[in-house]
């Protein structure tokens, strides 16, 4: 009987290709540990040579100092920007997405018109509104933004839930309407349901979108309304870097959208490819 | 009394004109059948009955009430629709009681009524189960029940067994015949199905274009039909057509061969086209003089019976036997057509004479 080969024998091949994988994993990986592990060292350990590859003790101070400089109330912000700038746009861009779905309001051309606004880039509009928004007196306030991020995310509502509502059975629809259903009772009890994954994942994508806006953020806020993504900039200072600060408010930024997503992922996975298939 | 009561309906879609003024009256308790061909217009009139489209002109009335711009829910109909229309994210149980719920009923009347639906249909063992985990005749028999335990004036079905197996087909039909035997409700049942209809219906309406071709009882339909489009639309196998020329109160066909129109009283040289069921042509003694010779082409026996296709008149014509009949492909016949029952078709206008 002749031996296996070497290769197969020692499962060599699975091993190196185990290995590659691995190896790739940690490069792109450790950027992202390394912010992390920064945000719980001390100033010493942060600029100590050789690196501090893991710290002694997990030091909590460097985010004491942001809840007790108040800094940490930008998490607080952006929370409230993108929870309130979600819910009107989801209510209003499916309300019209069903619109444009069930009765062909505007035939094809309107979605294609709606969606088409969302590709304008941001920066060529920011000027305008900046100054728009000192007129109106909006500039640094919560209604501001709001109307902002609503306004930037209604397109994509509106594009994502039509594809999602075209997806049911209309049927369905008329089955309730015949059984003894309003309008509104069919969205709520039958076109909601059946659209539930769309709805979640368009909803965590509208989220997310505003959650990491940065560029009205920055234009548009002064002192009072200050997300957390324009006060991780404060902290590039002209002589140094804040670096604990800056890794540690990162961290705070990240942990609301990482329990988003964890929690709505088996809703996610469905709603995204339901999308691929018919959009 | 009339349960329903359609005056000079018409629908358009943009430029399109689907139905084109239809009038019917179905009487309460009558399981009227709208059949045709795809396109006729069938599924948009039961449509404009249930409110799911908006009617362009003309009146509709339920139980004597004008319901015309009436909302689906305000109209006391339940419907049956095609692809089942049953909510995955329900249980079947919660699917009966869907529509009762949606009328706030007491949930001890709404349990009453569903396990008396389930029961009558077959699918009480089922109630827990989700519209996924079923087959597609228990899903048809749960949207079924969905409309029973309604208990509406008027039950329309779309197509309802069109998704379904030959086998299943049959058994769903008798099933919703005898629903309409116990229920004793009105019911408009649309179908392309010509077995279906005859089967089914205590009337039967035949669209066509938009437009009712012609309505009665089912074997009124089939034997005596006022048109070309109705004496070929129902029967299997399909009633054969002959072009012929009439000579001394006979028909001459293309081949010369000569069919005796019994006691019709026709204009001789006219032309005509002759209806002639498989059914209604039998074997004669081959010594028989008046009898047509003809030379079996194909043979294809059904167990029961036994179909011939022959030629005649230029054309190929299927004839109906006994299943032991001594014919063969190949072998020479001797046939003869019951005069009585000829369908003596005007080849202009299409109207039978």
């Amino acid at each position: 009987m002749t031996k296996p080969p070497f290769f197969r024998r020692y499962g060599v091949r699975l091993a190196f290709r185990y290995a590659i994988a691995v190896l790739l994993t940690i490069i792109f990986v450790f950027p992202i540990y390394w912010l992390f592990i920064i945000s719980f060292k001390t100033a010493e350990e942060i600029f100590a040579f050789p690196p501090v590859w893991y710290p002694k003790s997990l030091q909590l101070s460097n985010y004491f100092v942001l809840f007790k400089d108040g800094d940490a109330a930008t998490v607080g912000n952006s929370l409230i920007l993108a929870t309130v700038s979600t819910a009107i746009a989801m209510v209003l861009g499916t309300l019209a997405a069903y619109s444009l779905a069930r009765f062909k309001t505007g035939g094809e051309n309107l979605a294609v018109w709606i969606i088409s606004q969302r590709m304008m880039p941001p920066v060529a509009i920011v000027f305008p509104i900046f100054l728009l928004y000192i007129w109106l007196g909006w500039v640094d306030s919560y209604v501001g933004l709001i109307i902002l991020y609503t306004a930037f995310n209604l397109p994509y509502v509106i594009w994502m839930m039509r594809g999602y509502i075209e997806d049911i059975p209309l049927e369905l629809e008329e089955s309730a309407l015949v059984d003894g259903l309003t309008r509104w009772q069919t969205l709520w009890k039958v076109v909601f349901p059946m659209a539930r994954s769309g709805l979640f994942a368009t909803a965590v994508f509208t989220f997310v979108f505003a959650w990491n806006e940065f560029l009205f953020a920055f234009v548009l806020t002064r002192t009072e309304v200050v997300t957390y993504t324009v006060q991780v900039t404060h902290y590039f200072g002209g002589q140094s870097n804040f670096w604990a600060k800056i890794a540690a408010m990162s961290v705070l930024g990240t942990i609301p959208i990482f329990i988003a997503v964890a929690t709505m992922q088996r809703f996610l996975v469905r709603g995204i490819s339901m999308g691929a298939v018919k959009g | 009394m009339s349960d329903l009561k359609i005056t000079n309906l018409h629908k358009h879609y943009g430029s399109f004109h689907a139905v084109k003024g239809v009038d019917l009256e179905v009487a309460s308790g009558e399981f009227t059948v709208l059949v045709g061909p795809s396109g006729c217009g069938k599924s948009t009139l039961l449509r404009c009955i249930a409110g799911l489209e908006e009617v362009s002109d003309g009146r509709i009335e339920i139980a004597g009430r004008d319901v015309t711009y009436d909302r689906p829910r305000d109209r006391d109909i339940a419907m049956v629709f095609q692809n089942y229309a049953l909510y995955p994210y329900l249980t079947v149980e919660d699917n009966i009681a869907f529509g009762l719920r949606a009328r706030k009923f007491a949930e001890a009347e709404i349990r009453k009524r569903v396990s008396n639906a389930a029961e009558m249909l077959d699918v009480g063992q089922l109630l827990q189960r989700y519209p996924r985990e079923l087959s597609g005749g228990q899903r048809q028999r749960v949207a079924i029940g969905r409309a029973v335990v309604r208990d509406a004036r008027l039950f329309l079905f779309d197509e309802p067994l069109s998704n379904l197996d030959a086998q299943l087909r049959d058994d769903m039909r008798t099933e919703i015949k005898r629903l309409h035997n116990e229920l004793k409700r009105t019911m408009v049942y649309v179908t392309h199905d010509q077995i279906e209809a005859m089967t089914l219906a205590d009337r039967i309406v035949l669209l066509r274009d938009g437009k009712i071709e012609q309505q009665g009882a089912p074997l009124d339909l089939f034997e005596r039909p006022n048109s070309l489009y109705v004496a070929s639309f129902l029967g299997s196998p399909k009633m054969n057509f002959l072009s012929a020329t009439v000579r001394g109160g006979t028909a001459v066909l293309a081949d010369g061969a000569v069919i005796n129109l019994g006691s019709r009283n026709l204009q001789d040289g006219k032309a005509v086209i002759l209806g002639i069921r498989p059914q209604h042509i039998s074997l004669a003694d081959t010594k028989s003089k008046s009898a047509i010779p003809v030379v079996i082409e194909l043979v294809q026996p059904t167990g029961t019976r036994l179909h011939a296709s022959l030629p005649l008149g230029g054309t190929s014509i299927i004839a109906e036997f006994d299943a032991h009949a001594p014919v063969a492909s190949g072998s020479a016949a001797k046939i003869s057509i019951d005069p009585a029952r000829l369908t003596v078709i005007d080849p202009t206008t299409e109207r039978v004479i």
